[in-house]
């Protein structure tokens, strides 16, 4: 039961990005589409599970005092790892999440959990946290992506819904990504409070 | 001409923050007052100037010449690392009046993508170290703009009735998406 908490806490209650405001950086830049959202959610997911399973793994022998460094090696070592991977065999997701690959590495929401959970939590529990707390990234990354794709150019994993011809070019550049994570951030606060 | 071109470009029309979106975390992070904005813009745009240039030495001398370009994103995020505790343990010693102003700040730098994501488009788009230079002064600058402009606004919502459910973060956010919006009135000039 304590296990499924610990998974489930990303999504609504403890969800990076709506409620910890955390990784706003790619979550603002990439989500111009659903399907992009997703990629990056993944990838995220990856990193933060590999790299708190390895930090649960090695924290009784890294010295305190160069914890922190410690953690960004590790972090950036496995997303070299889903850079090079993506790199090879999903050319064109790569192209279209481009600098925020390389850029998962100082998202705060990685080195936040190595420090505030995997460094004093057991593996499963560690694992099982970055998973849980990666796809609440992936969903709140995915929610955004949809409705910005929905909203700008009428479709939804590029699936056409109403008319080719459909563009709100605003919602898919830079303001409508503001705008509607602003909107769905106080839609979240209102159904918390209930 | 060329480097006017970079400045306009990097300032104004691909604004590092309102239409990049690096470095969003500092930007909504420390936007509430006016002269923490400033502490900020100061203390990025030192770091940001001085990893370009190690980053790219780094890049050019040492990652190139050994084939190992795999290595970019430790190798860099160790550098900035390692450069903003050296930065902090200078400042400290020279001039304790800027560590006064700025020493809060940089703990955080660290984790700013705005550094990262500049250290590494100045090798993507095969700068020059003098345009490498001139392209982090003008990012540091974009970001002061944005983080500043919007710093101003924060400090005028603050007063406003907002209604209930959109107070904070959300009304903020709305606001810099009207920021960016005007920002995109630029595109097109380079």
């Amino acid at each position: 039961m304590s296990q499924w908490k610990n998974f489930s806490k990303g999504f609504i209650k403890e969800n990076p990005v709506f409620v910890l405001l955390l990784g706003m950086c790619p979550t603002l830049g990439v989500t111009s589409s659903a399907i992009n959202g997703l990629g990056m959610g993944l990838a995220t997911t990856f990193v933060l599970v590999m790299s708190n399973i390895v930090v649960s793994l090695v924290k009784d022998f890294i010295p305190d005092k160069v914890r922190i460094p410690s953690f960004i090696v590790i972090i950036a070592a496995f997303v070299t790892v889903v850079q090079l991977a993506m790199q090879a065999y999903l050319p064109s997701l790569y192209k279209s999440l481009g600098l925020f690959i390389p850029l998962i590495v100082v998202n705060c929401i990685v080195l936040g959990r190595a420090e505030a959970f995997a460094s004093k939590n057991n593996l499963i529990s560690s694992a099982i946290d970055g998973l849980g707390i990666g796809l609440g990234f992936s969903f709140a990354l995915v929610l955004l992506g949809g409705i910005r794709e929905i909203l700008g150019s009428g479709k939804i994993f590029d699936i056409t819904l109403y008319s080719e011809n459909y563009v709100t070019l605003l919602f898919v550049l830079s303001p409508g990504a503001f705008i509607v994570l602003g909107y769905l951030i106080a839609i979240i606060n209102r159904i918390k409070k209930d | 001409m060329n480097y006017l071109v970079i400045i306009i470009a990097a300032i104004l029309v691909n604004n590092i923050v309102l239409m990049q979106f690096l470095g969003v975390c500092p930007f909504l992070g420390v936007s509430k007052k006016l002269s923490t904005a400033i502490g900020m813009t100061g203390a990025v745009a030192f770091v940001m100037v001085l990893a370009t240039i190690v980053t790219y030495l780094i890049q050019k001398f040492v990652l190139d010449k050994l084939g190992l370009a795999y290595l970019q994103t430790i190798a860099f995020i160790l550098v900035i690392a390692s450069l903003v505790q050296l930065v902090e343990i200078i400042l400290k010693k020279v001039s304790p009046a800027m560590y006064q102003a700025l020493g809060i700040f940089l703990p955080l730098i660290t984790t700013n993508c705005a550094i990262l994501g500049v250290a590494i488009l100045t090798i993507q788009k095969e700068f020059n170290l003098l345009e490498g230079v001139i392209y982090a002064i003008a990012n540091a600058i974009g970001f002061g703009l944005a983080l500043i402009l919007f710093a101003g606004i924060r400090e005028h919502l603050d007063l406003q009735n907002v209604p209930k459910g959109l107070k904070g973060i959300p009304i903020a956010l709305i606001a810099a998406g009207i920021l960016a919006m005007a920002f995109m009135g630029f595109s097109g000039i380079v």
